[in-house]
């Protein structure tokens, strides 16, 4: 996988992920809501393993949001591959988008798109060539299992399958920082354990993951650092 | 509204915006013709032009309507002279006094059509002039009239402009109203794009591109279903901008036949009405983009 790594002046190497103090608030203007997260603060390097922990509502989904950065931080700072999430300017995101692959519980394929068309999506938004699509989608697509499905629909398909689409989009980019959201909620044993293997190797080959779940017993089976979090706030980090 | 309406929608737009451009194109050939022709026009009435006037010096002998004519012939800026024939003069007469012969009991002036060069001439200056040479003539400008109608036909050329402002308007109306229904309709996938690193070029270029189409396909059909009705349009007014037709033979008449309807219309209305798809597509082109561009905002 390919690895960009964020680098300090002096060459040394920068955590591909700096949280400080970070708040997160939905709601605009007259009218915010709760805070969902409070001073927020933790780091993880390139090519790390983070299991982001916590009972549901405590604020995994709003930091994975943080993360992706299709949510900006109401207070705080928040480094990713060692830009200001904050301050950035609109423009630049889209570009540090397609270094990060995201992987959500209810899967997010587009209803109308083939198998194919789903997965070559990051790769035509990125304005890859037509025949590179064609090569790496349907290299993707053999190495989750599904090449005899590439011109079904996600409907046609299980909720496993499903999850293999979801998974080999956000990774046939390349990305630098895989995400993951109760990527197993909707599997049973047998494919959360084949998708957890698959999440593993992606970080040996370097890439940086984090993955949200209240299954204690899938992180007692993979054990890694964590990040655990309850009302929005980080109450543990090991 | 789904989008599935917006070519229907287009396409009655584009045909009323035909109909304004037609009255706009139709109005300017009105007023040119008139400033042209009529105004260019000049009635010359010499009553009791058979009596003689008396003589100056050793000239001969010569008639109110000799001396009438003598001096519009010598005027600078006059094309051609014509005092109406006895005939000609009944035939304008016929509507008010039907085929009765005219006869030593009515007594009638003479008429006399003048044409001028482009430019003319000062009327009010000849005016003078005749009534000095033969005392009770009067010189008739169509100049008048002819302005209050070129200004009757200048605003309802600015009527028709406005026409096609508001027409473009409503399309824009119509296109923001139907992107801004697509977008929210398709709120999800357009979030999914966007979080896969989508930018906003890429997603407006997505719902502009469908928009464009379907904008040029009701600009199309708006066109095409406004033809017939313009040439018939055309036809109406023909008789108020040109001249009769000179008829010929054979072939050359059966062309002229089938071209006549196309001669009818406005070379700018004939020039306008494929402009009209390609001006269609570009408002939805531009709307699309401008709606997509400003709703992707409340996205970070």
């Amino acid at each position: 996988m390919a690895q960009r790594g964020a680098r300090g002046r002096a060459g040394a190497e920068l955590p591909m992920i700096r949280l400080d103090n970070v708040g997160l608030r939905y709601g605009r203007g007259k009218a915010p809501g709760t805070e969902a997260l409070r001073e927020l603060s933790f780091s993880v390097e390139e090519g790390g393993f983070r299991w982001l922990l916590g009972p549901s509502g405590a604020g995994k989904t709003s930091v994975l949001r943080l993360l992706h950065l299709t949510q900006r931080p109401t207070r705080g700072r928040l480094m990713v591959f060692g830009t200001d999430v904050a301050s950035a300017p609109r423009r630049d995101l889209p570009d540090l988008r397609r270094r990060i692959g995201m992987v959500f519980q209810d899967f997010r394929l587009l209803p109308y798109l083939t198998v194919f068309d789903n997965v070559a999506l990051p790769l035509r938004i990125g304005g890859r060539s037509e025949p590179r699509v064609r090569t790496e989608v349907t290299e993707m697509l053999r190495w989750v299992g599904l090449g005899q499905q590439m011109a079904a629909l996600p409907a046609q398909l299980s909720g496993g399958e499903q999850q293999r689409v979801a998974i080999a989009r956000a990774v046939v980019g390349r990305p630098s920082l895989l995400l993951a959201d109760e990527p197993t909620g909707n599997l049973d044993e047998v494919q959360a354990r084949r998708l957890m293997v698959l999440l593993r190797e992606m970080n040996k080959h370097g890439v940086t993951v984090i993955v949200a779940s209240h299954n204690t017993a899938l992180v007692t089976r993979y054990p890694g650092q964590q990040l655990r979090l309850e009302n929005g706030r980080l109450i543990e980090r090991g | 509204m789904g989008d599935r309406m917006l070519p229907a929608i287009v396409a009655a737009m584009a045909f009323l915006a035909a109909l304004a451009l037609a009255g706009a194109a139709g109005a300017a050939a009105l007023t040119q013709h008139w400033e042209q022709g009529a105004a260019s026009a000049l009635t010359v009435q010499v009553p009791n032009p058979a009596n003689p006037l008396p003589r100056e010096g050793d000239a001969p002998e010569e008639t109110r309507l000799d001396r009438a004519l003598a001096v519009l012939r010598a005027t600078p800026g006059v094309d051609t002279v014509h005092a109406l024939t006895g005939a000609e003069l009944a035939a304008l007469l016929r509507p008010w006094l039907g085929d009765a012969e005219i006869g030593p009991a009515l007594p009638l002036p003479a008429v006399v059509r003048v044409r001028l060069f482009a430019g003319g001439t000062d009327i009010q200056a000849l005016q003078t002039r005749l009534e000095a040479a033969v005392p009770g003539t009067l010189a008739e400008s169509h100049g008048a009239w002819v302005q209050r109608l070129a200004v009757l036909a200048k605003s309802l050329q600015v009527c028709a402009w406005l026409v096609l402002g508001l027409v473009g308007v409503v399309s824009v109306a119509v296109i923001t109203v139907v992107t801004r229904s697509g977008l929210t309709s398709r709120r999800e996938s357009i979030e999914i794009i966007h979080g896969l690193g989508a930018t906003d070029a890429y997603i407006a270029g997505r719902f502009a591109s469908r928009a464009t189409m379907l904008a040029c396909l009701g600009g199309i059909a708006g066109a095409v279903a406004s033809v017939p009705v313009l040439l018939a349009l055309a036809g109406l007014a023909a008789p108020f901008i040109a001249g009769p037709a000179e008829r010929g033979a054979g072939v050359a008449e059966a062309l002229r036949v089938l071209a006549e309807p196309l001669a009818r219309v406005p070379p700018e209305l004939l020039l306008g009405l494929p402009a009209l798809p390609l001006t269609t597509a570009l408002i939805g082109f531009i709307t699309a983009q401008m709606t997509v561009r400003r709703w992707l905002r409340r996205l970070p």
